[in-house]
């Protein structure tokens, strides 16, 4: 005979102020296989837990509900309290008659006592068909996959270093540093960007437990939490890492000039290049789709030059593959394409232009030496315009979002132009001033008060040339009137946007991102830096719009629980995961696309059917991968996928107790 | 191709031309215009400002005849083309709209039929390509300005052409061999009716716009709308007094452009019809392609 007990919670008055909980408990005590039933204050504080294992033991209760708020909030709790108390941590239902119950009906208690009445009527109904399950465990590589070598990424992987885990750090691009390395200034305390980032880039470089693999994609992921091999492309550079001593002389003699990306191509660079001089690792690589050699076979000057014979134009991409026990995704975020505006001209006029082409022209190492210079025809502005939310905040063309970051560099910005350029007028056009962190409202108000830049409250409407001014047209909202400036520069706060393929590294890891494809944490307020995804944590701007001090405190945040994971030879696994009933399965394979943990695949068994040994296809759960969501259990056509704790049987016998 | 077409009340008077022009150009391209039978009024502003759903009602009529002979409605007008749009949209967005505008004018308007605009439907049903191998007088070295006025390409979402910078009637003009000459002013409002009861707001705003295409270095403007064209052009010389200038520029509607372009005869296209002189600019193109055939 099972024997349940059943245990209402008040919740102070929580629940009780609602229902009248004491009516619940003895209305319990007539449902079948409920051999004792009691109602108590605070289920969850330590009487109320002492409580439970005491009717276990005396009432030699062999299966639990707890009547109380969501299982999201106390599931954990009261599955330690019954194993404690000498019950399997599975024997255990909660009836949410907080949040689904006493919250949402507070003001008839009569029907709301009722319906709770009938929600521990049903996980009574339950638990009787609960069966015990046990946790297994899985051992952890003690090694971690840090994709992304921005200010993010670098965080990261010296966090975790320094706890004493390898890191290998996958870069795209031939060098580190990321998007900050393009940044001028950093508010709110104007130091240098470059002079806060690259010891830190040098920090990650030189740590032994750091493996810097840049110039890198990620190819392909498999695996699972504790367990995922990761297959690597290292793009060909052309160089051989090893014997090149950077000393740069391939870089002055090709002959090749293309547009330098970052320096926002308004500087070139050549076919054989560093990004940038304080590049990591500071040794070139070839761009081969510009390189004259890769095009026509001819030139070669590079190879001719370097005197430790380098250059090697027979390098391929080389695919390498590794075991991480855990990945920091760290991508960072690309631009808004602003000629989306049409109405401002971006990429029909010079001097229209965006933040980030601002912060190289404001940059000792940019294309201006540091001298604010109009692009067109590098005379110094008088006149600035800056323009906040392009892109952000507007659902007709842009995006939806706050990009964040825009009002502080905005602010910035006006205050450089004040300070470079004598007599020098800066003007803000703005819908909010949105300055929440610690120090950036007092930045701004300086950007006014003393630095004198003027902000206007409203919209731009249109920019047109008009011989070498750029005139805007604009509304004081303030005024209630139309604004017209004559400019000499114009520069756009553009929206941040997730990395243009930032979806397709979420699919192949196998984890979630939103409509604007920014990865998805697993709690908003909760959960931040994890993913729905065990062993896959989040930092920086590939997972919204962050600032420099937001994505380094989230990267370090990734770091704890990635070592946190490491620290542990092995881990326990959930045992609320799919199970295949093998002699009904088809084989058909309809769930194996629905899972998106990519946990099912097809494996051929051997069985002797009629005397025969016969080999059929049927579905195989991966128990490290499952995370028990039950999306095949619904695609399966024959119900041979059960999802266990939630299998069919025990949801129609809650569905019985309340309808039949 | 067929299309319903609904000229408007403006292309019965100031424009009679461009209805001249929209059909002998429909009629050179091979698009048949079936007119809308008794077709009536699109309330233009006055319908929107009295009453929300006489606004609707009244575009609904039309479209609802064109729907049931299964056409899309190509309309030159560009007001009568943002009434139309906005009663289609209306309609399909709202079942319960639909049905009380079905009640009203005693007819079924779905949303099935279309409401497109006369330029949408040249550069993008018949495209550039058919255009311009058509074109046996085309308009070389003229310099055109593109003027889309305030309504045909917006609101946004509904738009057939970028709202804030669009480009088909500026690609048209290439596709007829003129020169199209980039502005900032395709879309800024010409004042509407206000250059008739209030001329301090409605002239400087016509100004502007004149003024611009000058700098911008044009020699004639081209637009899609009549009330644009009544701006522009019988307006020209009061507003060249009032600010001490002479513009001489004339205005066109496109489909005059797209006329002389096919070799139609400029006089039969109605251009004689402008307040500034425009037949002088055609005479000129004539003769300088008459000399370079000669040569």
């Amino acid at each position: 005979m099972k024997r349940v007990g059943v245990f209402v919670c008040h919740c102070g008055t929580n629940i009780s102020a609602a229902v009248d909980c004491e009516k619940v408990a003895e209305n319990a005590k007539s449902f079948p296989g409920v051999a004792y039933s009691t109602d108590y204050k605070y289920m969850c504080a330590e009487p109320g837990q002492e409580l439970i294992k005491k009717a276990i033991k005396e009432q030699k209760l062999d299966r639990i509900v707890v009547a109380s708020c969501s299982p999201r909030m106390h599931e954990p709790t009261f599955r330690r309290c019954i194993e404690s108390g000498g019950l399997n941590a599975y024997l255990l239902e909660m009836a949410n008659i907080r949040e689904h119950c006493s919250w949402v009906h507070p003001d008839d208690k009569e029907r709301a006592t009722i319906k709770a009445t009938d929600l521990v009527k049903m996980a009574v109904a339950k638990v009787m068909q609960n069966e015990a399950l046990v946790r297994s465990t899985i051992p952890i590589t003690k090694r971690a996959l840090v994709i992304g070598g921005g200010i993010a990424g670098i965080q990261a992987a010296l966090d975790i270093a320094n706890a004493g885990h390898i890191v290998d750090v996958v870069e795209k691009e031939p060098s580190i540093g990321g998007r900050m390395a393009q940044v001028d200034k950093t508010f709110p305390t104007l130091d240098c960007s470059a002079c806060i980032l690259t010891p830190k880039m040098v920090d990650v470089a030189n740590h032994p437990n750091v493996n810097l693999i840049t110039y890198s994609e990620i190819e392909k992921v498999e695996g699972y939490v504790g367990n995922f091999d990761v297959t690597i492309r290292k793009k060909a550079r052309s160089v051989d890492l090893k014997a090149c001593t950077g000393c740069g002389t391939c870089i002055q003699k090709c002959p090749t000039k293309v547009p330098s990306e970052f320096e926002m191509e308004m500087m070139d660079r050549k076919a054989i290049f560093t990004p940038f001089p304080q590049a990591i690792p500071n040794k070139p690589v070839i761009d081969r789709e510009s390189c004259r050699y890769f095009k026509s076979g001819k030139c070669g000057v590079c190879q001719k030059v370097c005197p430790t014979n380098a250059v090697d134009f027979t390098q391929e991409d080389e695919l390498v593959t590794e075991r991480y026990g855990a990945i920091v995704a760290a991508t960072g975020f690309d631009l808004f394409d602003d000629s989306v505006y049409g109405e401002y001209g971006y990429g029909k006029y010079k001097d229209v232009i965006t933040g980030l082409h601002f912060e190289r022209l404001l940059n000792a190492s940019g294309p201006t030496m540091g001298k604010i210079k109009r692009p067109s025809d590098g005379k110094i502005p008088q006149n600035v315009v800056f323009i906040k939310c392009v892109g952000s905040r507007d659902e007709a063309k842009g995006k939806a979002y706050c990009s964040k970051t825009c009002c502080m560099y905005t602010a910035k910005h006006a205050t450089l132009v004040r300070e470079k350029i004598k007599d020098s007028n800066a003007y803000v056009f703005y819908m909010d001033v949105r300055t929440p962190g610690k120090g950036y409202d007092e930045f701004y108000t300086r950007t006014t008060d003393q630095y004198g830049a003027k902000y206007i409250r409203g919209r731009v409407s249109k920019i047109y040339e008009k011989g070498d001014k750029l005139i805007v047209w604009g509304e004081d909202t303030l005024l209630g009137r139309p604004v017209e400036i004559e400019a000499d520069m114009v520069v756009l706060a553009t929206a941040m946007v997730a990395k243009a393929d930032a979806a397709k590294l979420a699919q192949m890891v196998g984890f979630s991102y939103d409509q604007n494809n920014f990865y998805t944490e697993a709690h908003p307020k909760l959960a931040p830096v994890e993913t729905h995804t065990a062993g896959v944590f989040l930092a920086g701007a590939c997972q919204g719009p962050k600032d420099i001090p937001e994505s380094v405190a989230q990267a370090s945040a990734a770091a704890v629980k990635v070592c946190g994971l490491l620290s542990k030879e092995e881990m326990p696994t959930e045992p609320i995961i799919s199970a295949v009933n093998e002699a009904i399965c088809s084989g058909c394979g309809m769930c194996v696309p629905v899972c998106p943990y990519t946990a099912i695949d097809l494996k051929v068994i051997q069985e002797r059917v009629h005397g025969k040994t016969v080999s059929r296809k049927i579905a195989n759960v991966n128990s490290g991968l499952c995370q028990g969501c039950g999306a095949c259990t619904v695609a399966c056509r024959s119900a041979a996928l059960n999802l266990k704790h939630f299998t069919n049987e025990q949801i129609l016998a809650e569905v019985d107790a309340l309808c039949l | 191709m067929k299309y319903a077409y609904y000229p408007g009340c403006s292309l019965s008077s100031t424009g009679v031309e461009y209805d001249i022009s929209t059909k002998k150009v429909a009629e050179s391209l091979g698009i048949e215009l079936w007119e809308i039978p008794e077709w009536n009024c699109c309330g233009a502003s006055s319908a929107h400002l009295t009453d929300h759903l006489l606004a609707l009602a009244l575009p609904a009529r039309n479209l609802a005849i064109a729907e049931e002979k299964g056409l899309d409605v190509a309309i030159p007008c560009a007001a009568c083309y943002a009434r139309c749009k906005a009663t289609e949209v209306e309609v399909k967005d709202s079942k319960e709209m639909q049905k009380t505008i079905s009640e009203v004018i005693e007819r079924q308007y779905t949303g099935k039929a279309q409401a497109r605009a006369l330029l949408d439907v040249f550069v993008n049903d018949l495209g550039l390509q058919s255009i311009s191998t058509l074109v046996n007088k085309p308009l070389k070295d003229l310099k055109v300005v593109s003027y889309y006025g305030c309504l045909l390409v917006r609101p946004p979402r509904l738009g057939f052409d970028d709202a804030e910078d669009p480009q088909s009637m500026d690609k048209l003009i290439e596709a007829l061999g003129g020169t199209p000459v980039d502005w900032a002013f395709k879309t800024e409002c010409c004042g509407a009716a206000h250059a008739t009861t209030k001329s301090e707001v409605g002239f400087p705003m016509i100004e502007k716009i004149l003024t611009a295409a000058k700098e911008a270095g044009a020699d004639c403007i081209a637009t899609a709308c009549p009330l644009c064209m009544s701006n522009l052009d019988m307006r020209q010389t009061q507003v060249g007094a009032k600010y001490g200038k002479n513009y001489s520029l004339p205005v066109f509607y496109f489909t005059e452009l797209m006329g002389i372009a096919l070799g139609l005869n400029p006089e039969e296209l109605g251009i004689s019809k402008h307040f500034v002189d425009a037949l002088g600019i055609v005479k000129k193109l004539n003769e300088a392609a008459g000399r370079r055939d000669t040569a």
